[in-house]
C-alpha cells in the first residue's frame, strides 16, 4: 500500500491522491441525423411544408425521429400536429427538458407526442436560454399543465401563457432550480452534507426569524 | 333569498382516503364541490437528479421506490428503456418470465386498488378478499426473488436469476384460486345498489377530453379509447400472446371498475399463456461488462397497472451514469384530471375519484 501524502500545515486540503478531474461535460446531445435508409414520416414533411422555417433539423436514434424546432414558433407547430390530419397527436405523454450548460441556449425543452388514430410517436425539441420564456402548449393539450410546471420548477424555464405556473414538486419558496447540472446533488449549500448540526441550528435559526 | 359563502376544506394531507400524502384544497358550495387544487410534491425524493448521480445498475433499485405496489413493472420499464439504448437483445425466456412478473404485479396492484376503492366508498369485505389473494403474489414473488414489495428483480439484458423449480405449477394454481375469487368480488360490487349509486354517473369524461387531459392506462380505456401500450407498441413477449383491450363506454367511475374488472381475468389469460410457453434458453442477453450507452437519447413506455410508464433517459457516452434520467409517471398525469372530474360532484364523490383514478404517491412525486 502507498504511503498517504501527508497534508500541508495549515494550507487547504490537497485534492484526495487518485482524484481524477471530471471529463468536460458535453456541449449539447449529438442528435445524429437519420441515416440514409430511412425516411422521415409523412407528418413531419408536411411539417416543414406549412410552417417552412419553423423545424431546423429532424434526428433519428434507436427508431425514435426527434424533429428540432425554433423555441419561438413551438405553439404554431404544436398546434399544426395535434389538427393535420396526417399527425393528429392527440396525446402529449410527456413534456421535460435537459440542462447543458456549457451552451449559449442551455436547456432542451422536449415534447413526447403520440396519436391513438396513427399509433405513431415523435419528439419535439426546442433550444432554450436562461431567462428565456417559451409559449405554452397548455392549450393544446391539457396535459400539459402540470408537465411544464414540473419543467419550471425543476429548471426554472417559463413558459408564457400557462394559465397557473407554480412550483409543483418543491414547496413554494423554495430557491433554485433543483434538476440543473449547477445545483449540487445533496442539496442547498455544503454546510449540510459536512456540518449536519450546524445546518440544522442555520434552518432553525431561519425559521425562528421567519416566524418573528 | 339566502345567500351562501364559499368553503375552502382541506382534504389531507394525513387523510385516509387520499391513499398516501395527498392534499387536496376544495372550495365548497354547501357540499358541491366548485373548485379543487389538488397539492402534491409531500413525497419528493428527488429520484431522478439521484440517478443521474448513480451507475447504470444501481438506478434498478431506485425504479422499485417510485410504484412501490407495482416495483417489478417500473423495473422492467427501465431495463427495457437502457435495453433500447445500446439495442441489446433480450433472450426469449427472459422476456416471457417478465411478462409473467408484469401481469402478476398488475393483478397484486389491481388488487389493492379495487380493496381500498371499495372500502373507501364503504364496502369493507371487498379489502379483506382482495389482500387474501394479494399475499399470493406477494409468496410468488418471495419464492422468485426473495423479497416482497422492492424486488430489484430485473437486470439489464435479462433476469438476474432462473425462476426456482416448481415456480410456474405455483404460478398456474395461484390463476387457479384467482379465478374463482374474482368472482366473488364482483358478487360484492358488480350489481351492488350502493356501489352503483355511488360509481354510476360520477366524474364522467369523455374520451377525447381524457386523451387531451393526459389520462392513460384504465382511466383512459374507461372513456372507450382503444390505448394500450402492450398491444401498441409491444415490448416483452406480449406480441406473441393473445388477449384483448376491454373498454369501457360512459367513462364514469363505473365503467372505469368495469375495466380493471377485466383486466384482472385478461391478466390471468395472459399468465396462463405465458407460463404454459416459457422456452428454455439462457435468461441473460451478451450484455458489455461495464454498461455505458453510446451518446444519444431515447423515449420508452411500458403498460404499467396506472398506466403509461415511460422513461426518457439521455447519455452522453463518457460517464457510466445517465446524463438526464426522466420518468413519465401515469399517477402523476391521472392525478391531473381530477380537478376535471370532481367539479359538480358532492364531496363524498372526491374520494370516490380518487380511487377511481389509482393513484400512487410515491410515483406522483417520486
Amino acid at each position: 500500500m502507498a504511503a498517504a501524502t501527508p497534508k500541508p500545515p495549515g494550507g487547504p486540503a490537497a485534492p484526495a491522491a487518485g482524484h481524477v478531474p471530471k471529463a468536460a461535460p458535453p456541449s449539447g446531445p449529438p442528435d445524429p441525423p437519420p441515416p440514409g435508409d430511412k425516411t422521415a414520416p409523412a407528418f413531419i414533411a408536411g411539417l416543414q411544408q406549412t410552417l417552412p422555417g419553423a423545424v431546423t433539423g429532424v434526428s433519428y436514434w434507436v427508431g425514435d425521429w426527434t424533429i428540432i424546432v425554433v423555441a419561438e414558433r413551438i405553439v404554431e407547430v404544436a398546434e399544426h400536429l395535434r389538427r393535420a390530419a396526417g399527425a393528429a397527436f392527440d396525446m402529449c405523454s410527456d413534456v421535460t427538458a435537459t440542462d447543458w450548460p456549457p451552451r449559449a441556449e442551455r436547456f432542451d425543452v422536449i415534447y413526447c407526442l403520440y396519436s391513438t388514430r396513427h399509433r405513431h410517436r415523435v419528439r419535439v425539441k426546442v433550444k432554450v436560454a436562461d431567462h428565456q420564456a417559451i409559449g405554452s402548449v397548455t392549450h393544446v393539450w391539457p396535459a400539459a399543465n402540470w408537465l411544464e410546471r414540473e419543467v419550471f420548477d425543476m429548471f426554472g424555464v417559463t413558459f408564457e401563457g400557462h394559465p397557473d405556473l407554480r412550483r409543483i414538486l418543491m414547496p413554494e419558496d423554495w430557491q433554485g432550480f433543483p434538476q440543473r447540472k449547477d445545483y449540487p446533488l445533496e442539496g442547498p449549500g455544503e454546510l449540510l452534507m459536512e456540518n449536519p448540526i450546524d445546518w440544522l441550528k442555520l434552518r432553525q435559526a431561519i425559521d425562528e426569524a421567519d416566524i418573528e | 333569498m339566502f345567500d351562501t359563502d364559499e368553503l375552502v376544506l382541506n382534504m389531507g394531507p394525513q387523510h385516509p382516503s387520499t391513499h398516501g400524502v395527498l392534499r387536496v384544497v376544495l372550495r365548497l358550495d354547501g357540499e358541491k364541490v366548485v373548485d379543487a387544487d389538488v397539492v402534491i410534491g409531500y413525497l419528493h425524493r428527488g429520484i431522478e437528479k439521484l440517478s443521474e448521480n448513480r451507475s447504470w445498475t444501481q438506478i434498478i433499485l431506485l425504479t422499485d421506490r417510485m410504484d412501490y405496489v407495482a416495483a417489478a413493472t417500473s423495473n422492467v420499464g427501465y431495463c427495457e428503456t437502457v435495453e433500447k439504448l445500446m439495442q441489446l437483445e433480450v433472450p426469449r425466456r427472459a422476456r416471457y418470465v417478465r411478462t409473467i412478473l408484469c401481469e402478476l404485479q398488475r393483478i397484486a396492484s389491481h388488487c389493492l386498488w379495487v380493496g381500498t376503492h371499495a372500502m373507501d366508498i364503504g364496502a369493507m369485505t371487498v379489502f379483506l378478499y382482495a389482500f387474501r389473494e394479494r399475499e399470493l403474489i406477494l409468496d410468488l414473488f418471495e419464492d422468485f426473488c426473495g423479497a416482497r414489495l422492492t424486488y430489484n428483480s430485473m437486470r439489464i439484458g435479462g433476469l438476474p436469476l432462473d425462476i426456482p423449480p416448481g415456480w410456474d405449477k405455483k404460478v398456474l394454481e395461484f390463476c387457479r384460486i384467482m379465478d374463482s375469487k374474482l368472482d366473488e368480488y364482483e358478487a360484492l360490487l358488480t350489481h351492488n345498489r350502493i356501489w352503483l349509486e355511488r360509481t354510476r354517473g360520477i366524474g364522467v369524461i369523455d374520451g377525447e377530453d381524457a386523451a387531451g387531459l393526459g389520462l392513460c392506462g384504465p382511466a383512459l380505456r374507461g372513456s372507450g379509447i382503444a390505448r394500450d401500450v402492450r398491444k401498441d407498441e409491444p415490448y416483452a413477449a406480449y406480441d406473441e400472446l393473445e388477449f384483448d383491450i376491454p373498454l369501457g363506454a360512459a367513462g364514469d367511475t363505473y365503467d372505469r371498475y368495469l375495466v380493471r374488472m377485466e383486466e384482472f381475468r385478461q391478466s390471468l389469460r395472459i399468465i396462463r399463456q405465458a407460463t404454459e410457453g416459457i422456452p428454455e434458453g439462457p435468461i441473460v442477453g451478451k450484455v458489455p461488462r461495464l454498461i455505458k450507452p453510446a451518446a444519444g437519447e431515447t423515449y420508452h413506455a411500458i403498460e404499467s397497472p396506472k398506466g403509461e410508464l415511460g422513461f426518457f433517459i439521455v447519455s452522453d457516452g463518457k460517464s457510466t451514469n445517465p446524463y438526464r434520467f426522466r420518468v413519465r409517471p401515469p399517477s402523476f398525469c391521472n392525478l391531473q384530471g381530477l380537478r376535471r372530474l370532481v367539479r359538480g360532484h358532492l364531496v363524498a364523490d372526491v374520494v370516490a375519484l380518487i380511487g377511481s383514478l389509482d393513484i400512487v404517491l410515491g410515483e406522483v412525486d417520486r
